[in-house]
């Protein structure tokens, strides 16, 4: 990129909360890093070019670094985001970068999404539940256009965790299935495959750590990279919930 | 030394792994998955435009079927594929988009009445059946006749992915997330499991498993430029190799995607170009049909790639900041089409380019995007010299896309493979030939060879820095052993990537701690790539002529005469510093579609003395069999369907072919 010519690039300053659990001797604590900015900058190659001229040891996690896979959540400014699509440019002189609370710090901008939604996938069962075979010669079932579109709406989920970091519940109930696992919800309730009934999603979300958790702050909604509906889903899980619960 | 034992050890989380191992579950065995990373982050969610089956529901696709897209793959492989092999895969696609459907994949769905698409720069109007409302829709893609990739908007892969995922989970089946095979365990014929590293902790354990499958996707971060996660490292296809044993096919195959942004090389999906977008140059020419007047911007991936380069060399490329490149046009589709079938596309544009496709031109280049080559098995997705061992998805050489592939073949092969691996898999399991006979002591030599080879890099005094050895053998790669190939350039790129090789020996770490450690992992992983960048450069250096993406400015022609065959590379030695290749004849007498032209690309190429011979054989059997059906004419052309499992066997129901 050294066609850039004439164009004075500005020098970053990148704070990094570092800690590292596996290292008995490490402490959390901030160190910053100089870096000269590049044209299209975006996050992912400023913490690689760190890493490669600067520390080597610095933990972080990039997959497609084209912000589908959702592996590069972190608190950017103290906001969460996808790292690998965000440019320098968007941001100021000086950056802060910090893991995603909530989750299993694996160490400094690392954690531990994957178990975190297992778990979330177990408990709520995420999956099509349905007792009738399927003939895999024979013509698929027919949908609504529309009704595929509006399920993939919400299957559109990268299950980044930024959601969960920007949930105030989550920070405080261990167990909160947070907006990623209520959209869930939703998605599989609106899908006439899972046979499922609002009985059995009570069972799974018709408490505390579950829809009623919810304090309606909506972090979740406002950081949510997908732009999911968050906040309709919620409030549409919710009402299906009370409903159920009055019975 | 820790073992842990499993029935099926799959290394790899994407389509395939999973599959593969919910196919060897419900068989009642066991299986433990190996991931680098979250399942649902593997490369498999980053594709984009679509799956290929022919259901033939969209009035585009009217009258598909497996023939069609058998006759599609064939050609788009340039007459590399194992054609057995693709009928196994066109005869299971329509079923694995039907699995999927019924595991919850929101497949864009037929829309019955008029709609309004572009075709070759105009907006025309077509009308969807009745009788298709409501069934799985496709849209058009490069290299096919029918319209016929499958897609949920341009998130299939996301979509697929998850639904698979999520399945494996209901099947109760472990991902050991964070973790890497890094050896296998062999005793020079059989292969018994892995020995894995943490990457959190760095420990090492041995895994012990009947059957062990690699799933591990494609290397094309041994290129510079390309589209791939940054863990698609080939490490799969790395230790296979490294057992000297096991072999690896066609690895100088490797594709390069037309659309890849510029300069990120971030992929934008075949799809733009499916749906109607245009390829301009740097004067807004449509250049395209000039050169490919048939297929236009619709040709495989490796003659559109090669067109864009050509017409970039000739001068007429488009200048921008960081160097040449074409634009792509999808603003004829309009700002609702992009918003809901392109919307990755316009998230892409929006994030990593600062433009909206909607109203602005895209500026792409082509960029590393596939690798055909991978460990060569055979149908049943087994190593044909390393019993025990089995493969499927991209890691793969079963050999279904030959020397080139086309798009939306590839997330179709992954679950393809996974259904019908998974089965082979389960048969081998249960037979006595699966009983683990190893030794504890080969074991634990195989686990202390790791351990030391990784405290030796720890502790190395060695002056070479792993990211400069790696960032060099990306440049080599892309400058040498690209698009266009020549003997020269090949040849450079050989020696110095042995010169790298042997320098990696001698590399010394900043950072010297055995848990979570990334240059560690650069360090031992840049030892293994180079060994398949050389694989890929000796390979294409070897091979004079011009196949599929193979192609060689110094050898343009295809050459079925001495050429139709496919490279098998293996790796004897430890200090070998080259691959030993060997090849395997392609038998054109037993080919359903004798070698021709393509359709679309060059049309000169040195004919194989038995194409004739061949040729005239399947006039004799079609005129003889004139009044029968396409499924009898088949048979009698090339018998496929006894090499399926079982459960796989049998025809698909479409609108036109209901069955009984
Ligand atoms: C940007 C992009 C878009 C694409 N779009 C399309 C499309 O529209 N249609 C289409 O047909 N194809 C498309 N492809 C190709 C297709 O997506 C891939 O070929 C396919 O998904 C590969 O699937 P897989 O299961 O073989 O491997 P992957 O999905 O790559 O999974 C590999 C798995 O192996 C694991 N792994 C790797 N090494 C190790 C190791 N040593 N130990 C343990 N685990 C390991 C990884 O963690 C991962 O889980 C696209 C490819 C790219 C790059």
């Amino acid at each position: 990129m050294s066609e850039a010519g004439a164009t004075q690039h500005r020098q970053l300053k990148i704070s990094i909360l570092r800690y590292n659990p596996q290292d008995p001797n490490s402490e959390p604590h901030m160190q910053t890093f100089p870096l000269e900015e590049a044209d299209g900058m975006t996050l992912f190659i400023a913490l690689n070019e760190i890493r490669e001229k600067q520390d080597a040891s610095l933990q972080f996690d990039f997959v497609c670094r084209a912000g589908i896979c959702g592996s590069c959540g972190m608190l950017i400014n103290g906001r969460p985001g996808l790292a690998c699509r965000t440019l320098t440019m968007h941001l100021g002189e000086e950056i802060t970068l910090a893991p995603l609370p909530v989750f299993e710090l694996i160490g400094d901008l690392s954690v531990n999404t994957g178990k975190w939604m297992r778990a979330m996938s177990e408990r709520l069962e995420t999956w099509i539940h349905t007792n009738e075979a399927v003939d895999l010669r024979k013509m698929e079932e027919r949908m609504e256009p529309q009704l595929a579109e509006e399920i993939y709406e919400l299957d559109r989920c990268i299950e980044c965790g930024c959601c969960v970091a920007a949930c105030g519940t989550a920070r405080m109930r261990e167990d909160f299935v947070g907006a990623v696992g209520i959209n869930k919800i939703a998605r599989f309730k609106i899908d006439p495959r899972d046979k499922r009934t609002d009985e059995d999603f009570y069972e799974l979300v018709g408490d505390d750590d579950g829809v009623f958790g919810c304090m309606s702050l909506l972090g979740c909604h406002d950081v949510c990279p997908k732009e999911l509906p968050l906040q309709t889903q919620i409030a549409f899980v919710r009402r299906k919930m009370v409903r159920m619960g009055m019975k | 030394m820790n073992i842990i034992y499993t029935d099926v050890l799959v290394v790899g989380g994407g389509l395939a792994g999973l599959r593969a191992a919910i196919g060897a579950r419900r068989r009642g065995f066991e299986a433990v998955i190996l991931s680098l990373v979250p399942p649902k982050r593997s490369h498999s969610a980053a594709a984009q435009g679509g799956m290929q089956a022919s259901l033939g529901n969209a009035i585009k696709g009217e009258g598909d079927n497996e023939d069609v897209h058998f006759e599609d793959t064939v050609r788009g492989s340039d007459w590399g594929a194992d054609q057995q092999v693709v009928r196994m895969f066109v005869n299971t696609a329509p079923k694995a988009v039907r699995e999927l459907a019924a595991w919850g994949v929101p497949w864009n769905r037929v829309q019955r009445g008029d709609r309004e698409v572009v075709i070759n720069g105009q907006r025309v109007t077509i009308t969807e059946k009745d009788a298709a409302h409501g069934l799985i829709t496709a849209r058009d893609f490069g290299g096919t006749k029918k319209w016929r990739t499958c897609y949920t908007s341009d998130g299939t892969g996301h979509a697929m992915l998850f639904a698979m995922s999520d399945q494996a989970i209901a099947n109760s089946i472990p991902v050991h997330e964070r973790t890497e095979a890094i050896a296998l365990i062999h005793d020079g014929g059989r292969c018994f499991g892995a020995i894995v590293r943490n990457l959190v902790s760095g420990e090492l354990v041995a895994y012990l498993a009947r059957a062990t499958v690699i799933a591990t996707g494609g290397f094309g971060r041994v290129y510079r430029v390309t589209t791939n996660a940054v863990i698609n490292e080939g490490m799969g296809a790395a230790i296979a190799l490294e057992t000297g044993v096991a072999a690896l096919g066609n690895m100088e195959a490797v594709q390069f995607h037309p659309t890849g942004i510029f300069p990120a090389g971030i992929l934008v999906t075949e799809g733009c170009r499916g749906d109607g977008g245009l390829l301009l140059d740097g004067d807004r020419h449509r250049f395209m049909p000039d050169y490919e007047p048939e297929k236009k911007e619709l040709a495989s991936r490796d003659v559109v790639s090669r067109r864009m380069e050509q017409h970039i060399r000739a001068g007429k490329g488009a200048k921008g900041r960081f160097g040449e490149h074409v634009w792509l046009d999808i603003t004829i589709l309009g700002r609702a089409h992009v918003e809901k079938n392109l919307r990755e596309v316009k998230d892409i544009c929006n994030y990593f380019l600062g433009v909206d496709p909607a109203v602005d031109l895209v500026p792409v280049r082509p960029a590393q995007h596939y690798s055909m080559g991978g460990v060569r098995t055979n149908h049943t997705g087994q190593s044909q010299t390393l019993k025990g061992l089995f493969a499927c998805g991209e890691a793969a050489c079963w050999d279904m896309h030959g020397f080139n592939r086309l798009g939306g073949n590839s997330v179709a092969e992954t679950v393809v493979a996974g259904m019908i691996v998974g089965e082979f898999v389960a048969d081998f399991c249960a037979s006595p030939e699966s009983d683990i006979t190893i030794s504890t002591g080969l074991v634990r030599e195989f686990w202390e060879r790791e351990n030391a080879r990784i405290d030796a890099l720890i502790n190395s005094t060695g002056t070479e820095d792993a990211n400069v050895i790696k960032m060099r053998m990306q440049d080599l790669m892309t400058s040498n052993v690209g698009i266009f190939r020549t003997g020269d350039a090949l040849k450079a790129a050989v020696d110095e990537l042995q010169e790298l090789l042997i320098k990696s020996r001698n590399i010394g770490l900043r950072y010297k701690v055995k848990a979570s450690n990334p240059e560690l992992v650069t360090a031992y992983r840049v030892q293994k790539m180079l060994k398949l960048a050389l694989c890929v450069a000796y390979g294409a250096l070897q091979r004079t002529e011009s196949r599929g993406a193979h192609f060689r400015e110094d050898y343009p022609q295809r050459n079925d005469r001495d050429w139709l065959k496919r490279t098998l590379a293996t790796w004897p030695g430890e200090m070998d510093t080259l691959p030993t290749l060997n090849y395997e004849d392609l038998d054109i007498l037993n080919m359903e579609l004798p070698p021709g032209w393509r359709g679309y690309g060059a049309k000169d190429y040195i004919d194989h003395p038995d194409t004739a011979a061949r040729q005239a054989q399947i006039e004799e059997i079609k005129n003889s069999l004139a009044t029968a059906d396409r499924f009898a004419i088949q048979n009698a052309l090339m018998r496929f369907e006894h090499l399926l499992p079982e459960r796989f066997q049998g025809r698909n129901e479409r609108l036109g072919e209901i069955l009984s």
